[in-house]
């Protein structure tokens, strides 16, 4: 019947990659167009050709992120609708941050920080209550809570980022530069992956977990904030005035966060293995996620943060052949992140080659988040060198 | 090693999880290099080693490690290398290890890849696809021939490259995609090597090897760059990897930097000259370095000079050389400095001397002779405004202006160090000319405040200083204390002016050279203790009337007139001056050095470096990034078609398929495709 296999034939034709795209899709890549646009329009003038390519490879990202991951398109337009909206409102002067209700309540970095903090406290409530109470109505609202909270954090990190440029012109940078900034970051990338992971294994069982350790953060982010008043942006050293900062900073904190996220679904893992070891007919087990999903995603997480890690460490290193005169100079950070990338480097020896899974592999995630967190604050707080920006 | 199927799987085998390279691998030697257990252990070790590095400070001076561990184990850390371990050859040596395991490992496993990468596999049989995990059969209503098309245009239309055999009773489709997921294992592990190398090359082991065998040794006088003998030397010519400093004051030049090694320094030579014209810094208002950089002219023999600026970020390429802006310090300022003595010999017309920052000179007082050693000065002290005198915008920080650190130093040795502002700073609403010293750095500085007079200066305090310590003037000044005693308590008769006059100069006396605390002895030494509260506090209302009169002598000379009573900024200052007096035998110097002016020479601290492993560190680096992502996002998948032509005319299917990553996804992915597949096989007439 050769007709008919003709028939098909014709119907594997692959269609092209720009018919799998939906209206939305479309309207998003004219959106990321004109806003390009208009930034290049604006700014291109006070931009070094790096920034520039760092400006452009960021809008590709963002197009790309946003076809891949629909969720990213509404997220960046209600991030940038309220940020310009908070740009607007100040009006070219800092003091209206105290003075404009949307910005003191709201909108202006702070406030945006306070509502993520209790947006995710409250999603960490919400993801705990469900568990217990098996509701997945509660399940919903807790998601939609970390969306929201994750909203506000980049609203917050957006508008942060404005407000240094209204302290004066020499001082505004990206805020990635203290403590107190990376920690809003961190939660916020922590908290997207999260969502990745979410959506993408149609599962919030998982969400307790994660947010557990968002909490934590914000912990450090309302303890920096009150009990140390450590919220003002300080103008950059020499050595940070570097468009690196925008990449090597960020996919860092990429990697602190895949490693997080993977010890605390670590911690899910051995959690629910002993759970089941002393009684296999606990009603937990029907709530808690699955562990052939916990070792998957464990591991899927640890391999996004390492390859992250190594871009941030290989950008880290070009930028200290800028900077400090060396590609490698054995100063603390840059040896505890070597460090921390050997520990997973072993970790994935371990499972590919060797084949353990499962509670061995969940265990040493956690310890892994140690060395990890030593990495990130340790190393501020005990030892001294180079990477001396972010005292504790 | 791998526990990857597509590796296990020969034609014919059933998958298996045996370690092939075992079997294979025919020296002991490379069993030992290549094996995951001794990767692993190196991993670690490197991680241990690195542990160790950042707790313990690398390359302190020997001395603090001394005190720190004490003798004994200062000698065991040293053996071990631990002060610099990443140039200690047992560290190298790990390297040198994971360098040429993972090497072995490539070499083993790179065949092995290729032929995963190239065999598509189409000589297997049923019963090993059977034993798949992934695997599916049924019966088509085509004819064979038509099920093969289908399956070569579905499979093809997933992206899958293809290779068919006919064989005797069946025919086999085999595809895959994702081997760059293979060629992602090469990259990284080569990687490793790459970087390696890249980084020996860097740490310059001929260098090392020459240090050991003595052949080069490193100066540890500090003495100038001239007379560093040949042994302490390196040309230009001889160094192939370095990393050099040099503090290089503005409108002088350098041919050479100093390499720090161990416990001293060589000199490097350069084949040019670096001239820094000029050097400028910039401040944020909050007075934290802005941005800094230095215009360097580089000229070398035969070739035109080179002008560049270079900044912090912003290094500058010559020849293979890089030149940093790592710093910026003080290249020996000139300051001239007004020496006030406060003891006998005090003074209102102070001597000058000139001197250069980092520089010492001796200084001559009445009592003795000190070495004074200039420590660093500082041209701007940025503070920010306290809330008292902040007047609402106003700007949030000012800058008190300069400021310099100097040593006193006895010729027993021992020496204080000092803090002085030039120009006076605002205490409690008034300003002062302040003074601070300290005996180690542990300490705070303790401040010696000599209030400013009308014209600005120190000359009214220095002045009633002189006074203090001239006899005439003091035992005038005590007796008209003594009289006016007399007269306001009426008990002339009983005392005679004179005696007391004499009390009133001893005590004037013991001020002046021991402070209210001097006076304090002397009463409870003297006076019996009911009364010594009484006593005492009529000594301090007789001291402080003698002082105050010879404060209206000093006065009087400055051709004010103060019979018509003190102003209140009078009065104030003489409390001021007291206070001030009585601080000087705590402070403990002979002298307050006064900074009348300055001519600011700064140098901008430069590193040069010449780093040849650099480009191999770097191409490492990208192999590095794109190979952990395909590894990581590739998955090397397999799928096989077997299509027989069975005896009674049916067409059966045999489909199974096997990945090496994402074992989740690709059941997934073969589920749908199995599903595909049977629909489409199956139909009678495409519909
Ligand atoms: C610093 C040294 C090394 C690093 C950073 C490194 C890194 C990696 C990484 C990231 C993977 C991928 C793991 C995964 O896909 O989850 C891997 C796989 C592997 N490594 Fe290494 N490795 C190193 C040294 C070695 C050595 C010395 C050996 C040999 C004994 C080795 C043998 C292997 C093998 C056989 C695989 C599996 C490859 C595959 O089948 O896809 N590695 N390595």
């Amino acid at each position: 019947m050769p007709t008919s296999t003709e028939t098909v034939l014709d119907k594997f034709e692959k269609p092209p990659f720009y018919k799998s795209l939906g209206a939305y899709d479309w309207v998003w890549a004219v959106l990321i167009f004109l806003a390009g646009g208009q930034l290049f329009m604006r700014y291109a003038a006070q931009m070094e050709t790096f920034d520039q390519g760092v400006l452009l490879g960021s809008l590709i990202t963002l197009l790309i992120a946003g076809w891949a991951w629909k969720p990213i398109r509404t997220l960046s337009l209600i991030v940038s609708a309220l940020s310009i909206c908070a740009i607007t409102l100040y009006k070219g002067d800092i003091s209206n941050a105290e003075q404009v209700f949307a910005l003191q309540y709201l909108i202006s970095s702070q406030s945006a920080v306070m509502w993520m903090s209790a947006l995710y406290v409250m999603a960490t409530l919400a993801y705990l209550f469900a568990l217990i109470a098996s509701s997945q109505f509660t399940n919903r609202v807790a998601s939609f809570m970390t969306w929201s909270a994750t909203a506000m954090g980049l609203v917050g990190f957006m508008v942060r980022w404005y407000e240094s440029y209204l302290l004066g012109a020499d001082i505004g940078h990206i805020p990635v530069s203290n403590l107190y900034e990376v920690f809003i970051l961190f939660a916020v990338i922590m908290g997207l992956l999260y969502l990745y992971y979410e959506d993408r294994f149609r599962t919030y069982t998982m969400g307790v977990f994660a947010l557990a350790m968002i909490s934590a953060s914000v912990g450090f982010i309302l303890w920096y904030t009150f009990g140390r008043g450590g919220t003002e942006i300080q103008p950059l050293v020499p050595a940070l005035q570097s468009y690196w900062m925008k990449i090597h900073v960020p996919a860092n904190f990429v990697g602190y966060g895949s490693f997080s996220l993977a010890a605390m679904l670590g911690a899910a893992y051995l959690l629910r293995a002993s759970i089941a070891r002393r009684n296999p007919h606990s009603v937990w087990l029907a709530r808690l996620p699955e562990l052939e999903l916990l070792d998957d995603v464990m591991h899927k997480a640890i391999a996004l943060g390492f390859a992250f890690f190594t871009v941030a460490t290989v950008l880290g290193a070009f930028w200290a052949a800028e900077a400090w005169g060396n590609y490698w100079s054995w100063d603390p950070k840059e040896t505890w992140a070597l460090i921390v990338w050997l520990n997973y480097a072993a970790w994935m020896h371990m499972r590919l080659s060797k084949g353990w899974r499962g509670a061995p592999l969940a265990w040493w995630a956690l310890i892994g988040l140690l060395v990890t967190l030593f990495a990130f604050l340790g190393v501020n707080m005990f030892l001294s060198g180079l990477h001396s920006y972010g005292e504790l | 090693m791998s526990q990857n199927q597509n590796t296990n799987i020969d034609e014919g085998d059933a998958p298996s999880v045996k370690k092939p390279l075992k079997n294979r691998s025919r020296s002991g030697l490379l069993e030992f290099f290549g094996s995951m257990n001794l990767a692993i252990t190196l991993l670690v070790a490197v991680a241990i080693a690195a542990v160790i590095g950042t707790v313990l400070q690398q390359g302190l001076p020997y001395k603090d490690y001394i005190v720190k561990f004490g003798p004994f184990w200062f000698d065991v850390f040293k053996e071990l290398g631990l002060y610099n371990i990443y140039g200690s050859a047992w560290f190298l040596t790990i390297v040198a290890f994971l360098l040429t395991s993972t090497a072995v490992c490539i070499y083993r496993n790179a065949p092995i890849i290729y032929r995963d990468m190239t065999h598509f596999r189409v000589n297997v049989q049923e019963k090993s696809l059977r034993a798949f995990h992934l695997k599916a059969q049924w019966v088509a209503n085509h004819s064979s021939e038509d099920t093969l098309k289908i399956a070569l245009a579905y499979l093809k239309s997933r992206g899958y490259r293809i290779h068919q055999k006919a064989h005797e009773k069946h025919t086999v489709v085999a595809a895959m995609k994702g081997e760059a997921n293979r060629l992602g294992y090469l990259f990284t592990h080569a990687a490793i090597v790459v970087i390696c190398i890249g980084a020996l090359i860097d740490s310059n082991i001929p260098l090392k090897i020459a240090e050991f065998r003595g052949e080069v040794q490193p100066e540890t006088r500090n003495i100038d760059a001239r007379q560093v003998p040949e042994v302490s030397r390196l040309s230009a010519a001889e160094n192939s990897a370095f990393r050099g400093n040099i503090s290089l004051p503005e409108k002088t030049y350098t041919d050479f930097v100093n390499l720090y090694v161990g416990e001293g320094y060589l000199i490097q030579e350069l084949p040019f000259t670096i001239k820094l014209q000029d050097f400028r810094i910039e401040h944020y208002a909050s007075g934290q370095p802005k941005s800094f950089e230095s215009d360097l002219i580089i000229s070398a023999p035969n070739r035109p000079p080179l002008m560049q600026t270079i900044a912090v970020n912003h290094p500058l390429s010559y020849d293979g050389y890089t030149i940093y802006q790592s710093g910026f310090g003080d290249g020996g300022s000139l300051l001239h400095l007004n020496v006030w003595p406060l003891d006998r010999s005090a003074t209102s017309a102070p001597e000058t001397v000139k001197v250069a920052v980092y520089d010492s000179e001796p200084l001559q007082l009445e009592s003795v002779t000190l070495s004074l050693e200039l420590g660093d000065f500082r041209r701007n002290n940025i503070q920010p405004v306290t809330a008292a005198q902040e007047d609402g915008d106003g700007p949030k920080f000012q800058d008190i202006g300069p400021s310099f650190t100097f040593k006193l130093r006895r010729p027993d040795g021992r020496a204080r160090e000092f803090l002085n502002y030039m120009a006076p700073v605002l205490r409690n609403g008034r300003y002062y000319f302040l003074s601070g010293v300290r005996d180690s750095v542990a300490e705070e500085f303790h401040y010696l405040a000599v209030p400013v007079d009308e014209q600005g200066g120190m000359t009214r305090f220095m002045h009633l200083l002189e006074l203090l310590h001239n006899p005439r003037q003091v035992s005038e000044a005590a007796l008209r204390a003594a009289n006016h005693f007399l007269h306001e308590t009426q008990i002339d008769g009983e005392l005679l002016p004179n005696s007391v006059a004499r009390s009133i100069e001893r005590l004037v006396t013991l001020f002046a050279t021991g402070g209210f605390g001097a006076v304090t002895d002397h009463v409870l030494s003297t006076v019996p203790e009911p009364r010594q509260e009484e006593v005492g506090s009529a000594y301090v209302r007789l001291l402080r009337s003698a002082l105050k009169n010879l404060y209206i002598d000093v006065l009087v000379r400055e051709g004010l007139a103060p019979e018509v009573g003190l102003s209140n900024a009078e009065k104030q200052f003489f409390d001021d001056a007291v206070n001030a007096i009585d601080g000087i035998s705590p402070f403990g110097a002979p002298a307050f050095l006064q900074l009348a002016r300055y001519e600011e020479i700064q140098a901008s601290n430069l590193q040069v470096t010449v780093a040849p492993g650099r480009d191999t560190v770097y191409v490492g680096c990208v192999l590095l990034v794109v190979g952990i992502f395909m590894l990581f996002y590739l998955s090397h998948r397999r799928l096989w078609v077997m299509v027989t032509q069975g005896e009674s005319g049916q067409t059966r299917v045999v489909f199974a398929g096997s990945g090496n990553r994402n074992t989740a996804d690709f059941e997934q992915e073969f589920e749908a495709m199995r599903a595909d597949l049977k629909k489409h096989s199956s139909t009678q007439d495409g519909a």
